[in-house]
């Protein structure tokens, strides 16, 4: 408003000032130029610490609600829950579940990713691996992995074998397609700088293209665990013990039908805080030490 | 200066280590066909400060990119000491304009060795070179940070030592200072001199800054626009930093050269009337 009326009455002209000139201080009078963290600063800035926070939060209400609504049957205590969960461990029998689920879980990943890798090398090199990988991910990945289970079963039988097929279904589309388009997102002049080295082939994808696409890579890593683990929990709770011993989800299923509910929680509990530990401990780990220590992301 | 020597055509001839001969570039995009450059030959000779000078779209960094084997000539031929010139190597490293050609997972020393270690240095001589040319660009204090946290001009450096550092038989270089603020590039440009005093290496250095091609350069390529044509190559090798009447007489008669169809006087430099 007062600008249009100024610039009806009069250009607006800056004052001219005094100029001046001064000495600047040596950084040693100012001080350190860096300085520790104060305890509270630093216990902020710690995710970690952030996190369990949240936890206790969480924790804090399943307990309140818990009592309140009294209903055991319905809907346990997490006391009640972290006392099963303890012995149900001890006893040795919540372990067993929970080590027979990662093994197979741990080959289906394994493979999964092996076939990722080559499929999307494939794309990378050649234009039909190219073609094939867009084709099949666009095919393959909107289908859910458990509705795979019933022919797999037809072929492979009630065992491992069908399991360790749903996985790789799980893991193997969209960790390629993570990979890929990581791959297809490396700027054209790394690429020249690569090249510029003389490298070629198998080389030049391991050495540049694999790093530089290293945060794609792990968000499929990632997204390809939480696929694999759930389609592994939800496999075992519909179609129950599918191998000699059940795993997690066949627990899980087990105590439903004998109504002893906090086992059933217990189980939940035991899902949640293995996918916390992956997700918290492997995977942050494994982008602190690459991703974020290089400033390819936050 | 100690690198300006006068031109007296009585010097041995160091010989053309890079021929250039007859080379039109093209494009083909889904719907067309783009000429980046046509026919042009230039010969660089070894020592050369070789300048690739044309304005915008000419096709300059598509030279440098043939030359470094990135791109093939539809029409004639690139050869390096005789011998046609087929994809990229490092006996040709390239500094690129973008700051990110630097691998952001290693650090500014292991930058500078890898070419070095993948083409086979042993380990003992790859270090002692690359601590040697990190030195020289006076990024001694920064050999153990990663890329991301380096300023624009000492990405650049680190660019440079890393190239410099594979002893190439040429060095290109595409705009290296051009994304760099005008007090940081005349400081590279002094450096680059300086390096090239010390070491005596080739280099094809691409620029459209008039100024910066007769400061760096000692044989300059004038380039038509698009479709890029040789339109003048001259010698530049008696201007430094320090402006001379020739400085600005050659800088004044490659405007021209280049402006011509524009406008045949050199443009007026923009001035800012002064206000109170
Ligand atoms: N990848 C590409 N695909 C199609 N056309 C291209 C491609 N790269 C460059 N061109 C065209 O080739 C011509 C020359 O481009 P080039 O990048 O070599 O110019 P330049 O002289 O380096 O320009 P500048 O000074 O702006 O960098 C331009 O007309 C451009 O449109
Ligand atoms: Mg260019």
């Amino acid at each position: 408003m007062t600008g249009s009326v100024q610039s009806h009455q009069q250009p607006l002209v800056p004052s001219i000032r005094p100029e001046f000139e001064r000495d600047v201080l040596d950084a040693g009078v100012i001080g350190d130029i860096s300085r520790p963290l104060s305890p509270w600063e630093r216990l902020t800035g710690n995710t970690l610490a952030r996190r369990i926070f949240i936890l206790v939060l969480l924790g804090a209400a399943w307990q309140a609600y818990a009592v309140w609504s009294d209903n055991p049957l319905m809907f346990p205590t997490l006391s009640e829950t972290l006392a099963t969960l303890w012995t149900s461990l001890v006893d040795g029998q919540l372990l067993q579940r929970c080590l027979t689920s990662l093994r197979i879980l741990l080959v289906g990943y394994a493979v999964g990713i092996a076939a990722a890798a080559v499929l999307t090398m494939l794309a990378v090199t050649t234009r039909f691996g190219n073609d094939l990988l867009s084709t099949l991910t666009s095919m393959f990945n909107p289908l859910p992995a458990i509705a795979l289970l019933p022919l797999a079963l037809l072929w492979f039988g009630l065992g491992e074998g069908s399991l360790t097929f749903v996985l790789v279904h799980a893991v193997l589309w969209p960790m390629a397609l993570n990979t890929h388009s990581g791959f297809m997102g490396v700027s054209d002049t790394l690429r020249m700088a690569g090249q510029n080295y003389g490298l070629k082939g198998l080389r030049y994808v391991m050495l540049i293209l694999v790093p530089a696409a290293l945060p794609s890579i792990l968000t499929g890593l990632k997204i390809g665990w939480a696929f694999a683990w759930r389609t592994l929990i939800a496999a075992e709770l519909v179609f129950g013990v599918s191998s000699g011993a059940g795993g997690i989800g066949w627990f899980i299923y087990e105590n439903r039908n004998q109504l002893e509910i906090p086992s059933v929680f217990a189980g939940l509990l035991m899902v949640i805080i293995i996918g916390l530990l992956v997700e918290s401990v492997v995977f942050r780990s494994i982008e602190i030490y690459t991703v974020r220590k290089w400033g390819m992301q936050r | 200066m100690g690198r300006v020597l006068p031109f007296t055509g009585q010097e041995a001839d160091p010989g053309v280590l890079l021929d250039v001969d007859n080379v039109t570039l093209q494009y083909k995009t889904d719907s067309r066909l783009v000429t980046a450059t046509y026919q042009v030959d230039f010969q660089v000779h070894r020592g050369d400060r070789f300048v690739l000078l044309g304005p915008s779209g000419c096709g300059k960094s598509s030279l440098l990119k043939a030359v470094a084997g990135f791109i093939k000539p539809v029409e004639g031929q690139i050869r390096l000491n005789g011998a046609p010139v087929t994809g990229p190597g490092p006996d040709r490293m390239v500094v690129f304009q973008e700051f990110d050609q630097l691998l952001p997972w290693k650090t500014v020393f292991q930058n500078v060795m890898f070419p070095l270690r993948s083409r086979g240095v042993p380990k003992r001589e790859a270090e002692d070179r690359a601590g040697t040319y990190i030195a020289k660009v006076g990024l001694d204090r920064f050999r153990d940070s990663y890329p991301h946290i380096l300023s624009g001009g000492m990405k650049q450096r680190v660019a440079i030592a890393r190239a410099m550092a594979t002893e190439p038989e040429i060095l290109l270089m595409d705009e290296p200072f051009a994304a760099l603020d005008a007090l940081t590039r005349r400081r590279m440009q002094e450096e680059l001199l300086q390096l090239w005093d010390d070491v005596r290496f080739t280099v094809l250095f691409v620029t459209h800054s008039i100024e910066e091609a007769i400061i760096v350069g000692n044989r300059i390529l004038v380039l038509s626009p698009h479709p890029g044509q040789v339109k003048a190559e001259l010698n530049a090798h008696s201007y430094g930093h320090e402006k001379s009447e020739g400085f600005a007489a050659l800088e004044n008669r490659i405007h021209t050269m280049l402006f011509a169809e524009q406008n045949t006087a050199p443009a007026p430099k923009v001035t800012r009337a002064a206000r109170p």
